[in-house]
């Protein structure tokens, strides 16, 4: 009892310096945002925008005050071609290449054909607020240029849509991707020699840790979802799942490079996993399962018509509800860790008011030390919601016909 | 600072093309990678652990059940053996009783046939003591009549204790 009490003030204290280091983060950001956003300036400090900024993707990764990790760019723009580039070349929004320009840690584009294309220095980025719309401007001889955000997919419903160019580079979050991904196929790797080594015999070190891992998979969401007979072919698909997100949550949770990027809780993310389930249930769906979606059996004709609208709806609600789930924990989570390291610029009134900073330091440290350990099951909670729901949804496109007959009786 | 609140970049729901590329890319590499190199490797060889498993358990079951089946056999054939024993014991008294019985009944009947030719003898030798004392008595009457005929001629008072002493003669004979 006493050793568990020990370790979970070891695990506060660190976590509330995990929090100071997120305090450091926020500062230099800010202090980084006045320099080059004038409206900032004169509104104080912006929480919102300061929450929004760190759960946002970016061209760069900001390892510590002043370092940044410089990331490639992949840029297409129509009628301009692809540019690439190192993002370090646009000098945190102080220089434009070919009329691209780091905006808040984001490649934007000046669209503008007057504007000069190579190398060029720029003066401040502007803000300016345009029919309730965030504009950017950027300042170059005089003469202010507007800032064009990377195409989005949510056709203009969310305040995005398609823009003047097409990001495809190595952001911070296909950064962290890449590395969950490394680190997975290291880990696997090594956990399969270990299956070829200890071939009649124990499993031993990191197999052993991982087994448990794999029969649980295997032992509690397929074979209970999909059935012993065609589990088999769907293990590997949901292993992928549930170890990719959950890398992705775990590195998302260590508030320093190269954790901290919100992965998981980014919509393109979640919606490019969901879509790979949608497309494997529907891929293997049996005619029992196409029968039930189009032409229910069973009931009267009348309301077999009505049945088809709402299945053929469920079949999009299903991945579309994955798709959020993960994204809206994994984000709010974020959101609010992020929130409570904010108390420290609140009540210290942006470094005005160094009591009040301490008593936000306080408060919100504590609260985030106890954030943070509910994210680490949210991490693993979400992981496992993901697969073992795609895994029920390819079960249910699976399932025989007279199991569902012997249900039903 | 309330229009900030409405006019922050909400940017994680906007699906940026370029990630959802990666994501595609990067999960379709993990996903071909792993479960070819690792997770159906992995599957099978924990599918014949459990199998080899299941195997040494059915084959131990087996080898008890055969233990114990082997050891009631050798039961049955000491019991068997048990009563076996019983059995040629229990033969091997009643043999000697009977044997006995037999012996006994034999020398009774040797006995009884000893006693009956000893009877058988005695009356043998008795009829043979009678026939020679009928012929004694003959003799003896021969002689008496003889001895008679002769006092006949002396007198008759001589005559008669003569034949009175013949005949204790004859009675004490």
């Amino acid at each position: 009892m006493k050793v568990i009490s020990k370790r979970f003030c070891i695990l506060l204290a660190v976590t509330v310096l995990v929090g100071f280091n997120q305090y450091a983060f926020a500062q230099e950001n800010h202090t980084s945002d006045v320099g080059s956003d004038q409206t900032d300036e004169e509104e104080g400090y912006d929480p919102v925008g300061v929450v929004m900024h760190h759960i946002a993707d970016a061209n760069e990764f900001h390892v510590w005050k002043g370092v940044h990790l410089p990331l490639p760019c992949i840029l297409y723009a129509p009628g301009h071609g692809w540019t690439t580039m190192l993002s370090s070349k646009l000098d945190h929004g102080h220089k434009a290449v070919d009329g691209y320009v780091l905006n808040h840690g984001r490649v934007n584009r000046i669209a503008d054909p007057s504007f000069p294309g190579g190398e060029v220095e720029i003066g401040h980025i502007n803000h300016h607020v345009e029919d309730g719309k965030d504009v950017y401007y950027a300042e170059y001889q005089g003469q202010e240029y507007k800032l064009d955000k990377p195409s989005t997919l949510d056709g203009g419903l969310l305040g995005g849509g398609i823009t003047s160019f097409y990001d495809f580079s190595i952001t911070k979050n296909v950064f962290t991707m890449l590395l969950a991904s490394i680190l997975l196929i290291l880990v696997w790797l090594s956990v399969a020699k270990g299956y070829r080594e200890n071939d009649g015999k124990a499993p031993s070190g990191i197999q052993s840790f991982f087994e448990p891992f794999f029969t649980f998979i295997r032992d509690e969401v397929t074979v209970p979802m999909i059935g012993e007979q065609k589990y088999e072919r769907f293990q590997p698909f949901i292993m992928t799942v549930f170890f990719f997100v959950l890398f992705c949550n775990l590195l998302g949770l260590i508030p320093i490079f190269p954790g901290s990027a919100n992965v998981t809780g980014n919509l393109a993310v979640t919606m490019t996993l969901a879509l790979f389930t949608f497309v494997i249930t529907n891929l293997n769906g049996n005619k029992h399962y196409w029968e039930h979606v189009l032409w229910m059996p069973g009931i009267p004709a009348l309301v077999k018509p009505l049945l088809s609208i709402v299945e053929v709806l469920g079949l999009i609600f299903k991945p579309f509800s994955l798709m959020i789930r993960l994204f809206a924990n994994i984000s709010a989570g974020h959101i609010i860790i992020l929130s409570l390291i904010g108390l420290i610029f609140l009540f210290g009134n942006n470094g005005q008011n160094l009591g009040g900073a301490t008593a936000g330091a306080i408060v919100g440290g504590f609260f985030t030390a106890f954030m943070n350990l509910i994210e680490l099951l949210v991490a693993f909670l979400q992981a496992y919601i993901f697969a073992i729901l795609s895994a029920s949804y390819i079960g249910a496109a699976t399932e025989d016909a007279h199991h569902d007959e012997a249900h039903a009786h | 600072m309330a229009h900030m609140l409405i006019l922050a970049d909400f940017s994680v729901m906007k699906p940026d093309p370029g990630l959802v590329f990666w994501t595609f890319l990067i999960f379709l590499l993990v996903w071909g990678i792993l479960g070819r190199a690792a997770f159906r490797p992995i599957q099978n060889a924990l599918k014949k652990r459990e199998q080899d498993i299941q195997n040494s358990l059915d084959e131990a079951k087996k080898a008890r059940e055969d233990m114990s089946q082997l050891q009631a056999q050798n039961e049955q054939l000491l019991k068997q053996a048990q009563e076996e024993r019983t059995k040629i014991l229990k033969e091997a008294k009643d043999t000697k009783e009977s044997i006995i019985k037999e012996a006994k009944e034999e020398a009774k009947g040797e006995a009884q046939k000893i006693v009956a030719d000893a009877k058988a003898q005695i009356n043998n030798m008795r009829m043979e003591a009678l026939t020679n004392i009928r012929n004694e008595v003959g003799t003896m009457a021969v002689d008496i009549a003889e001895k008679m005929m002769r006092a006949k001629l002396e007198g008759d008072k001589e005559q008669e204790a003569l034949v009175a002493k013949l005949v204790e003669e004859i009675k004490f004979n």
